[in-house]
C-alpha cells in the first residue's frame, strides 16, 4: 500500500498542486490531502459532476464514453481522472 | 495505650456487569429488547435517501480510519498506476500553458459605463449650507447613511445638524427626502454603521460626544450617548468605528479627536450611557519619530484627522495626524501615556508603536488593503495617494491624485489592485496599481460647482458613495472594468508588498 502513498505523493509534489482525493464509487472519499470538510465537499459534488458528465457523453454516442473530466474557473483547475472503481481529483492553481 | 494493628482486608466481588444486566431486563425497560439479524438479502447495494446521522461526521470518521479502510481497496493501485502518467501529464501542461490568460467568461450584463445612480440630498440641510462630512453603508449594503456638518468653519459651532438615511433597495426611492432624519444639536463629524447590526448608527460630534442611535426605534433614535460629560473628547471627533468588544459577540465604539485622543466605549443601551472602557493618547514626546524627521517637523501637532482599523489583526490600528504622521498603534498597549490627568476614569495609554514617513499637511484619510494584511493606502492635503506596506517606514507607491486637497480613500473591495480617491475639486478618481503609469485610470466629475468631495465609501454590491460639500451625496455605479477581479491580480498585489526599496 505505501506504493498507493507514494504515487499521491508524486502527484501532489507538482507545480500548482494544491490537494489530492482518491473517490470511491460510493462518492466516498478514502485518500486525501486536504482537510476533512474541503474533502467531503469536494468528493460529494465532483462525484456527482463526473458521473453526470459521464451519463451526458453516452447518452449522446452509446459507444463514446467519458475519459477524463477538466474544470477551469477564475481560481483554479479541477482534474478528474475516472474509472469504474475509483475517482482521482486533483485541484490545481495554474497561475502559481 | 495507641498500637499499630495490621486488620484483614475484606473483598467482594464485582457483580455490576450482572446488576447491569439484570436491571436492564426486568426493572428499568418497559419494552422486550428487539434483536434483529439479516441472515441474507437479494439486493447487491443498498443506499440510504437519508438519515438522521450528520453524513459529514460520518464520512469523517471514515477518514479517520484510513488505514483500516487502505486493506480493503483491492484495484486502487492498478487504477493509480493507469491514470497517474495522464494527471501528471496534463498537471505539466497546465502549468505551463496561457491559453486561459486573460480569458474571461461573461457571466453577468456588463455596466459598460459609469453611471450616477442617484443625486441624494436633503432640502433643509442644503439650504443651510451644511456639508456631508462622513457616509456609511450598513451591514447589508442598502441603506446609506449620512452626516451633515461643517469642515470649513473652525468657530465653535452650536447650530443643529442632521443625519439622514435613505434605503436604496426600496422600489421607489425618493432622492429629495430621506427616509429617516436624526436631528443633532451639534453638527455631525462622522458615522459609521454597526457592521452586524442594520439599524445601530455611531457617529461624533463636533462637540466632542460620541452618540448611537437605533434608527429602528420611532420615538426616540437616541440608543447611547456620552453627553458632555468628563470622560469625552474635548475636540472634534473625526472618526467613529466599531470595533470587537471585552466579550463576544460585542461591539464596542472607538472615536478619535483631534485632540490626539483614541477612546474605547462600551455601549449600554439600558442605561442609554456610552461607558469608557480605555482611553489612548497620543502625546510628541512618545511618538517612535526618529530624530531627523521630528526635527525637521518639531511643531507638527498630533490631532488625529483619520483612523484605519486592519481587517486581518484586531489589535492594530493606523492613526494620520493634522501634522502629517501616519502611525501604526496598537490597542493592548501598555504604556502610561505622559498627559496631565484631565479628569478621565481611565488611565491614558500612548498605542503609537511606529511611525510612517512624514507626509506634508494633515492626513485625511487611511484604509487598508481587503486582500492584503500588510497594504495600506493614504491621502492627505498635499495631494498625493501613499500606498504603504505596514512593515516599511517609506511608501512603496506614490500617486499624484490632484492638486488640490484629497479627503477620502477607499481599495475596491473586489478589485485588489484598484482603489478610489475624492479630491478637493469634487473629482473621482480611480487608480488601478496593475497598469504601468501611475496616473488615474478614470476621471469622474461631479457636478458640485467647484465644491470638494469630502468622503467616499464602497458597499458590497460595487456601489459607491461620494458625500459632498454642496450637501449631496451622490451614488455611483462603476462599470465592469472596475468591478470584475483580473486573473493574477492577487499575486501581483502579493509582489507589490514584498517589494523591498534598495
Amino acid at each position: 500500500m505505501a506504493e498507493v502513498e507514494e504515487t499521491l505523493k508524486r502527484i501532489q509534489a507538482h507545480k500548482g498542486v494544491m490537494g489530492t482525493i482518491v473517490v470511491n464509487a460510493e462518492g466516498i472519499p478514502i485518500r486525501t490531502t486536504l482537510d476533512n470538510s474541503t474533502t467531503v465537499h469536494y468528493a460529494g459534488l465532483l462525484h456527482q459532476l463526473a458521473m453526470k458528465a459521464r451519463s451526458t457523453v453516452r447518452d449522446i454516442d452509446p459507444q463514446n464514453d467519458l475519459t477524463f473530466l477538466r474544470v477551469r474557473s477564475k481560481k483554479h483547475e479541477i482534474l478528474v481522472a475516472p474509472d469504474k472503481d475509483y475517482l482521482l481529483i486533483v485541484i490545481q492553481n495554474p497561475s502559481e | 495505650m495507641f498500637t499499630d494493628e495490621a486488620l484483614d482486608i475484606v473483598g467482594f466481588p464485582s457483580t455490576w456487569k450482572k446488576c447491569q444486566r439484570q436491571t436492564h431486563d426486568s426493572k428499568t425497560c418497559q419494552t422486550m429488547p428487539v434483536h434483529t439479524a439479516e441472515t441474507e438479502t437479494q439486493v447487491r447495494s443498498v443506499s440510504c435517501n437519508s438519515t438522521q446521522t450528520d453524513p459529514p461526521e460520518d464520512l469523517a470518521d471514515q477518514l479517520t480510519h484510513q488505514s483500516d479502510l487502505s486493506a480493503e481497496q483491492p484495484g486502487l493501485r492498478d487504477f493509480l498506476h493507469r491514470v497517474e502518467d495522464l494527471v501528471i501529464q496534463e498537471l505539466v501542461k497546465n502549468s505551463k500553458s496561457h491559453a486561459f490568460d486573460e480569458y474571461e467568461v461573461n457571466w453577468t450584463d456588463q455596466h459598460e459605463t459609469v453611471s450616477c445612480l442617484f443625486s441624494l440630498g436633503y432640502s433643509e440641510a442644503q439650504d443651510r449650507g451644511l456639508q456631508v462630512t462622513s457616509v456609511s453603508w450598513n451591514c447589508t449594503g442598502s441603506v446609506i447613511a449620512c452626516a451633515f456638518g461643517r469642515v470649513d468653519d473652525g468657530d465653535w459651532s452650536t447650530e443643529k445638524s442632521y443625519v439622514c438615511t435613505w434605503n436604496l433597495d426600496r422600489s421607489r426611492v425618493n432622492p429629495k427626502q430621506p427616509d429617516i432624519v436624526i436631528e443633532t444639536a451639534k453638527p455631525v463629524m462622522c458615522v459609521s454603521f454597526h457592521p452586524l447590526r442594520p439599524s445601530l448608527i455611531a457617529g461624533g460630534l463636533y462637540s466632542g460626544e460620541v452618540m448611537v442611535w437605533d434608527t429602528s426605534r420611532a420615538q426616540d433614535p437616541v440608543l447611547a450617548q456620552t453627553g458632555m460629560c468628563l470622560d469625552t473628547h474635548k475636540e472634534p471627533v473625526y472618526e467613529v468605528k466599531w470595533v470587537p468588544g471585552l466579550r463576544r459577540g460585542d461591539m464596542a465604539v472607538v472615536s478619535a479627536c483631534s485632540g490626539g485622543r483614541v477612546l474605547r466605549w462600551s455601549v449600554d443601551g439600558a442605561e442609554g450611557k456610552l461607558t469608557l472602557t480605555a482611553g489612548f493618547a497620543l502625546v510628541r514626546k512618545q511618538l517612535p519619530v526618529s530624530r531627523s524627521a521630528s526635527k525637521v517637523r518639531g511643531d507638527t501637532a498630533v490631532g488625529v484627522s483619520s483612523l484605519a482599523l486592519s481587517p486581518w489583526d484586531t489589535d492594530m490600528f493606523l492613526v494620520g495626524t493634522e501634522g502629517g504622521l501616519v502611525l501604526k498603534c496598537s490597542f493592548s498597549s501598555q504604556t502610561v501615556a505622559a498627559v496631565p490627568p484631565n479628569g478621565e476614569s481611565v488611565t491614558l495609554h500612548a498605542p503609537a508603536q511606529f511611525c510612517f514617513t512624514p507626509r506634508a499637511g494633515p492626513v485625511q484619510s487611511l484604509h487598508f488593503s481587503p486582500f492584503h494584511r500588510n497594504l495600506f493606502v493614504s491621502v492627505g492635503t498635499d495631494g498625493l495617494a501613499h500606498v504603504h506596506s505596514v512593515l516599511q517606514p517609506g511608501p512603496l507607491l506614490s500617486l499624484r491624485v490632484s492638486d488640490s486637497y484629497v479627503f477620502g480613500v477607499r481599495w475596491s473591495p473586489v478589485r485588489p489592485l484598484v482603489f478610489v480617491a475624492v479630491t478637493g475639486e469634487g473629482v473621482l478618481q480611480v487608480f488601478d496599481l496593475g497598469q504601468k503609469s501611475l496616473r488615474p485610470v478614470a476621471t469622474i466629475e461631479q457636478d458640485t460647482g467647484g465644491q470638494g468631495a469630502l468622503c467616499v465609501e464602497f458597499n458590497q454590491h460595487q456601489l459607491l458613495a461620494v458625500g459632498n460639500a454642496d450637501g449631496k451625496v451622490n451614488i455611483w455605479r462603476l462599470s465592469a472594468e472596475f468591478t470584475e477581479q483580473r486573473p493574477r491580480e492577487s499575486t501581483i498585489l502579493q509582489q507589490l508588498a514584498d517589494d523591498v526599496p534598495e
